[in-house]
């Protein structure tokens, strides 16, 4: 039986690189030995795709995007589908996971300056992968055609058209209609279930190849595949395969626990997850009293309406919420840090990234408020907090007192 | 190091976990594959039919929709009931061993009463409907035609009492439907149960 599988191996080896890439990409790629708590969340966002791909496929056998239907079939799978309200409580609540598992795969990323050289197209990719998925997220939250879907459609889109000289017309091609309308609902239906999930699931696969050729970072932000054995392979590796995979696996245990509960218990999550507004159909004819996007928009949003319109535009604003996303791509060139790892930065560093978490956090608190007076000059200052970890961190990592980095990784 | 490995142990976990691992990845699935299975909408449009048939003239039919079906009901003329008796032996299965109707409809006419017949308007070849033909010799059946159903998808030929001929593709009689009467001029398709009416 074994030598039948070891030929059939072979067969398909000598055709197909079924084993050198498993090498390659599990039982011989070597991960640094001392991952931690904050390496769990770039296996739980695969986890989470698949999640969504697989409860998206479901959804889409019962969904219907049509203007007249779209609502009603969303209530259809809640109410009629046999246990389709798991269905559609697994892909609601994977939305929101989704966006809680990247923000801190990307807060390990500045904490331990995983996107330093060589790093920077690894860093890149997953910013681009981060964009996909917000554009995912705002497309996919229109289909079920609630007041939330429609009106923050309207407002996302109105701000292309705030763009100088083109933006009226800008408006008008993504949504293909005057006003957002079952045109528009069907182009972000075709958009949402073929063409981003396509783009993400090819840009992903690209992340794994650049990480696998460069090597995981790590909590002391050095090269482990500086100190490598006789054997070629870093000291301070262990192999992905089975070493990471079985510590990966309990981790997916936890966050299903979590996510389960999540499903079960609180699909809502008290508002944030699934507006109120939302469980009310789309009326084009009256705005709900109190708009705000979904939580995971919310520090952008914030930022967005903290700029006062500039020369009567709202433009400034609408540029200042662009550059508060983009900004991230430049991130391997703003540092100038001796070291990676927030381990070995002095205390200017984390008086930075403290204030930049605090700043991303009250932002996304204050985009959920209605934009009172006060509000809106916290924002403003929370605004400059945010923008100031990144405009001067070329300053700021270059004098700041950093600790010597260990030859070796260090583990407690 | 290899030689402190408790291997019995290690096996036995590495098996405690695949099944753990297995009984939730099951469990997982099944709001999907439930999700798959008829709808609650779906359901309730195979709900029972009730027909009120007072108005058929003898010698027609009927078709209601029962289960997204068309179920056909005749009042047949006594002529037509006589004619049912003689041409067993042209018939595929006459006497109805076949179970394609519920024991009270297993008779010489396949009905309850004998003049109506309900019957699933569903070809047992390929799922046609075929096409009622209450007429006797018509020049394109032929001369042996007593009236029935003519599938016009392969040709298949029904009788009166929905009894397939020899010869022909469908390979049983049409299915006849549970159903009971709420009264002497109402039916109800799809529920025979005695107690009570739905």
């Amino acid at each position: 039986m074994m030598n039948l599988l070891t030929k059939l191996l072979g067969w398909i080896d000598e055709r197909f690189p079924l084993t050198s890439t498993w090498k390659a990409h599990a039982s011989e790629y070597y991960a640094p030995k001392n991952f931690n708590f904050w390496y769990f969340f770039g296996g739980l966002a695969l986890l989470v795709l698949v999640i969504q791909i697989v409860s998206g496929i479901f959804l889409t056998m019962n969904y219907k995007p049509d203007a007249l239907f779209a609502f009603a079939s969303v209530e259809y799978i809640m109410r009629d589908v046999q246990l389709g309200w798991i269905l559609r409580n697994i892909h609601s609540t994977g939305a929101s996971m989704f966006f809680i598992v990247i923000y801190l795969h990307m807060f390990r990323g500045l904490m331990y300056g995983s996107y330093r050289k060589p790093r920077e197209l690894l860093w890149i990719i997953g910013m681009i992968i981060y964009l996909a998925l917000m554009g995912e997220a705002f497309m996919g939250y229109l289909l079920p055609w609630g007041q939330m879907s429609f009106w923050g459609a309207q407002v996302i889109v109105n701000l292309f058209s705030s763009v100088p000289f083109v933006g009226p017309d800008l408006a008008i091609l993504i949504r293909g209609d005057f006003v957002v309308s079952d045109i528009t609902l069907n182009r972000f239906f075709a958009l949402h279930v073929v063409a981003i999930p396509l783009i993400l699931v090819l840009i992903i696969v690209a992340h794994l190849v650049a990480l696998h050729e460069v090597g995981s970072n790590n909590p002391d932000g050095i090269e482990i595949k500086k100190n490598k054995g006789p054997d070629g392979h870093p000291l301070d590796g262990i192999p992905f395969f089975p070493y990471m995979v079985v510590k990966d696996a309990v981790a997916a245990v936890a966050f299903l626990i979590v996510f389960v509960t999540v499903v079960f218990f609180a699909p809502d999550m008290g508002g944030y997850f699934l507006e109120y507004n939302n469980f009310v159909p789309a009326n084009p004819m009256k705005t709900p009293e109190h708009i705000a996007p979904v939580w995971y928009f919310t520090p952008y949003y914030a930022i967005l309406r903290a700029v006062p319109p500039l020369f009567g535009s709202q433009f400034p604003g609408v540029v200042a919420m662009g550059v508060a996303t983009v900004i991230f791509f430049a991130l391997p060139w703003l540092d100038r840090g001796q070291v990676k790892s927030i381990r070995y930065r002095g205390p200017i560093y984390k008086a930075f990234l403290a204030s930049f978490v605090v700043s991303f956090v009250g932002l996304g608190y204050l985009g959920l408020m209605p934009a009172t007076e006060l509000y809106t000059w916290i924002s403003r200052v929370l605004a400059v907090v945010y923008f100031a970890f990144f405009f001067l961190m070329p300053w700021y990592t270059k004098i700041d007192k950093c600790k010597p980095e260990p030859d070796r990784v260090t583990s407690k | 190091m290899t030689e402190n490995v408790d291997q019995s142990k290690r096996s036995m976990l590495l098996a405690a976990t695949a099944a753990a691992g297995g009984v939730a990845a099951a469990g997982a699935g099944v709001p999907f594959v439930m999700s798959l299975m008829p709808s609650e909408r779906a359901k309730a449009a195979g709900a029972p039919v009730e027909v009120d048939i007072s108005a058929i003239e003898p010698g027609t039919m009927i078709s209601v929709e029962w289960q997204g079906k068309p179920v056909w009901i005749v009042r047949r003329t006594p002529e037509m009931l006589e004619l049912l008796a003689k041409h067993d032996g042209d018939l595929a299965d006459p006497s109805s061993s076949v179970p394609q109707q519920p024991e009270y409809c297993n008779n010489q006419t396949r009905s309850i009463k004998p003049e109506v017949l309900v019957v699933l308007g569903v070809c047992t070849h390929l799922g046609c409907s075929p096409t009622f033909r209450p007429e006797v010799s018509p020049a394109d059946l032929g001369a042996n035609w007593a009236g029935g159903w003519f599938c016009p998808c392969h040709g298949s030929r029904f009788d009166l009492a929905a009894r397939v001929f020899k010869g022909v593709p469908a390979p049983t009689n049409l299915i006849i439907p549970p159903h009971k009467y709420l009264s002497e001029t109402k039916l109800l398709i799809g529920d025979d149960s005695t107690k009570g009416a739905a």
